[in-house]
């Protein structure tokens, strides 16, 4: 086991949050309306940001076959499209998805750490994230103990973030997810956000798509914020990622706003932003057909997988 | 197999999205006396145009005296004959049409706004237009239930409302006047402000298609000498004012000794008090809609920030970042943040201000958003180094100026936040609901916004202490200046 790193003080000062101001700025960047070019242009950089995700159960070699062959052809008929930033599976399927996307320059995430609870002791979830680095995952996504973290045991989370964080050392990219849907305030959201980063997460996430609310705008406002102060306080440039619940293209477009009005062009890229999503993808190839040919596609012609 | 990746960071601008409504503006339009559609007397046309282009918009008919005497000889005649006698219920069922009316034609309404005023189609759609209509239908709901509002009185209308109004809200300051004023079952002389008198003409057209009985409510556009004839008329029983503190001083000189009432609401310079515990980010985005909001034509704006000065160096350097992403230009565009100034006139006093803030020794800061060619434009702007003694603290500009001094402790920002001749808002940003009433409390001013700022609501009272004004519109309290108390 690898020792702590350092400890995170359970009283860090992020900054207060108020939750109306948020939802005010919140509404006033949704209004943002994108047309022609710079749609175009939202839609493809919000193709290339997708990490295309499939957690259930049920999931098969086959369809992380199918999943991974999508992830590379998001739709042939339409020319210049980008291809998915990466492909999110659980640990057991990493493998499948690695020799898929091999050569392609598409990610393999991998969720870790007693996904999606976060229920289980230290040890276990840590070997969770050794055992998806030996699968060749590029990237883990972690929950953290929200537990720990609401009872006020902020050390427990830090140590728990920076002992993944050294265990992906430079072959992985950790991704931190907070599950704000849990969390009850923007308050929490913040200071969870700065633990996490304090302790060296790549990342921040707000949802593992398994808890009601999933991603929101407000909770990623708050989020992108954190990542602005951080990087005004070390330099250093973090990513975001919101996921859950993000189905269609306006939506995606929403989030886009809110990540090139608060931390501006640096972060327009897959590099430093994602969004984690089963069936985004679908939508923004239709609106990209309309854009093409001026009128919606039935969703029969795209491939659901 | 597609290979293209968007890795490199990306320059986002959006593409231009303008709002498309035909504002339905005439190209000429006369003055509205006696239900009807009038030329002036001298058939005088003033060239209204759209400050965001320099182009002409419309021409207006300007009032001379004999229609100022036409238009309150209607107005009066309306109130002895009709509106007096009319029962208050029938009186609200008007003001409802009105806002109905209003209301169906928002967005026509938006448009002419914008492009009449500089203001950018997001405000005039979701700020302007919406509380203009929420006004009429608020006083609308007062006509019938007087008895209530005056428990014990009967409240008399005044008889004839001499109104002038500004060109920072041109459609809100008409709702703001006109509706208390006929619920309170008064008729009314408006004169809308010299560049922006289109919304009130519409708002005439409006006034006509609900069939309000002719003379009620008279609009009669021109400059500072129709204001004049307005003001000094003597068969007017009440002025309703709202602009400078420099002609509201006028105004009381001109009415000392006579028998008519008034109320002026005037300029500010409102102190938004920054403190360290407060959610920055929200705070930020805060004194952003204070003092940009409207380019800064807003009385109650709020142009001086006191920072509290752990903090100051943070907020300042996100203060900056934020201002960046303003996005300036074309008032049309659904996108814009920041419009036009209002008018050339305009324009110089602002830059004007730059100057002396500069030459005072100020530092001026602005972003670096490119400016259109045409037009009167002003890059939002702060100033920093700044002491209460500056002109730029002391003053009323009524542009997109901030200027920024900080505090150590509370009493320090209460008692740099009062020393000003105005007094008509000011906000207080903290975490501490007990600062919030500790500041609140002591700071002279008609309205103290808390974690946030420039908030409109017909039934709230709104007004200023000192040279910012007398008397309060909106709410309940705002009947009180149009009606005369009997004992029942």
């Amino acid at each position: 086991m690898v020792s702590i790193v350092r400890q995170y003080p359970n009283s860090h000062p992020s900054p207060p949050v108020d939750q109306v101001g948020v939802e005010e700025r919140v509404a006033r960047l949704s209004q943002r309306s994108i047309k022609k070019e710079s749609k175009v242009v939202a839609l493809k950089l919000a193709l290339s940001m997708i990490d295309l995700t499939t957690l259930e159960g049920s999931d098969s070699p086959g369809k992380v076959r199918q999943l991974c062959y999508k992830a590379k052809h998001l739709d042939d008929a339409l020319p210049d499209l980008p291809h998915v930033a990466a492909v999110c599976v659980y640990p057991t399927l990493v493998r499948i998805a690695k020799e898929e996307l091999k050569d392609s320059g598409i990610k393999v995430a991998s969720v870790a750490t007693a996904f999606p609870s976060g229920q289980s002791s230290r040890e276990t979830k840590m070997e969770e994230v050794r055992y998806a680095m030996q699968e060749g995952a590029d990237e883990i996504d972690m929950v953290i103990s929200r537990g720990a973290f609401l009872r006020g045991d902020w050390a427990h989370v830090y140590d728990e973030i920076a002992e993944a964080k050294s265990l992906c050392a430079d072959q992985a990219r950790l991704k931190a997810i907070l599950e704000t849907g849990e969390l009850g305030t923007l308050d929490r959201i913040r200071q969870a956000s700065d633990l996490a980063l304090a302790a060296g997460a790549d990342f921040i996430k707000t949802s593992t798509g398994k808890v009601q609310p999933a991603a929101t705008l407000t909770a990623t406002l708050v989020m992108l914020q954190a990542i602005r102060d951080f990087h005004q306080r070390t330099g250093e440039k973090r990513g975001m990622k919101p996921a859950g619940g993000i189905r269609n293209a306006k939506t995606a477009i929403h989030y886009l706003i809110l990540l090139n009005e608060t931390l501006g062009r640096d972060w327009m890229t897959p590099e430093l932003f994602r969004i984690g999503a089963s069936t985004l993808a679908n939508d923004i190839l239709m609106q990209l057909a309309k854009e093409t040919t001026g009128v919606y596609q039935s969703l029969d012609y795209f491939s659901q997988a | 197999m597609s290979t293209t990746t968007a890795s490199l960071p990306l320059d986002w601008t959006y593409a231009p999205a303008p709002e498309k409504a035909d504002p339905n503006i005439s190209e000429r339009y006369d003055l509205f006396i006696n239900g009807e559609f009038v030329p002036s007397s001298d058939a005088q046309y003033r060239r209204i145009i759209i400050p965001s282009r320099e182009t002409f918009l419309c021409e207006v008919a300007e009032a001379g005296k004999p229609d100022i005497d036409r238009a309150v000889r209607a107005a009066r005649s309306a109130y002895s004959k009709i509106w007096s006698k009319m029962p208050p219920r029938e009186r609200g069922k008007y003001i409802f049409r009105i806002a109905r009316l209003l209301q169906e034609r928002a967005r026509e309404m938006a448009v002419a706004e914008s492009l009449n005023g500089g203001k950018p189609i997001r405000e005039s759609r979701d700020t302007d237009i919406p509380l203009s209509v929420a006004h009429f239908f608020y006083y609308a709901g007062w006509a019938d239930k007087l008895i209530y509002a005056f428990p014990g009185a009967r409240a008399r209308a005044l008889g004839v409302c001499g109104q002038v109004i500004p060109w920072n809200f041109p459609l809100l300051m008409a709702a703001w006047k006109i509706a208390p004023a006929l619920a309170t079952g008064n008729t009314v002389v408006l004169k809308p402000a010299e560049t922006t008198p289109v919304t009130a003409l519409k708002l005439a057209e409006i006034i006509r298609d609900a069939d309000l009985p002719p003379g009620v409510v008279n609009i009669v556009p021109g400059g500072r000498s129709t204001g004049q004839l307005l003001v000094e008329h003597p068969d007017v029983d009440k002025i309703a004012f709202t602009g400078s503190t420099a002609v509201g001083k006028w105004i009381m000189k001109a009415l000392a000794g006579t028998r008519k009432k008034y109320t002026l609401e005037l300029g500010g310079k409102a102190a938004n008090i920054i403190f360290e515990d407060a959610a920055i980010d929200q705070a930020v985005e805060g004194i952003i809609n204070a003092i940009f909001f409207n380019q800064g034509h807003v009385c109650c704006a709020g142009s001086r920030l006191l920072v509290q000065e752990g903090i100051a160096d943070t907020v300042i350097s996100k203060l900056k970042k934020r201002m960046e992403t303003l996005i300036l230009g074309d008032p049309l565009d659904k996108n814009t943040d920041v419009g036009a100034i209002n008018s050339k006139e305009q324009l110089d006093k602002i830059e004007r201000y730059l100057q002396v803030g500069q030459e005072e020794g100020a530092e001026m800061w602005q972003p670096t958003c490119p400016v259109p060619e045409k037009g009167f434009w002003c890059r939002p702007t702060l100033f920093t180094n700044v002491s209460q003694s500056h002109r730029i603290t002391q003053e009323e500009i009524f542009g997109p100026v901030l200027s920024i001094q900080t505090f150590r402790t509370a009493e320090e920002a209460i008692e740099k936040a009062n020393n000003t001749p105005y007094g008509l808002s000011g906000g207080v940003w903290t975490d501490k609901g007990a600062k919030i009433f500790k500041v609140t409390r002591q700071v002279k001013a008609g309205v103290m916004w808390a974690n946030t700022f420039n908030k409109f609501d017909p039934s709230s009272p709104f007004g200023g202490y000192k040279e910012s004004g007398m008397g309060r519109e909106g709410g309940w309290h705002g009947l009180m200046p149009y009606v005369e108390l009997e004992s029942l």
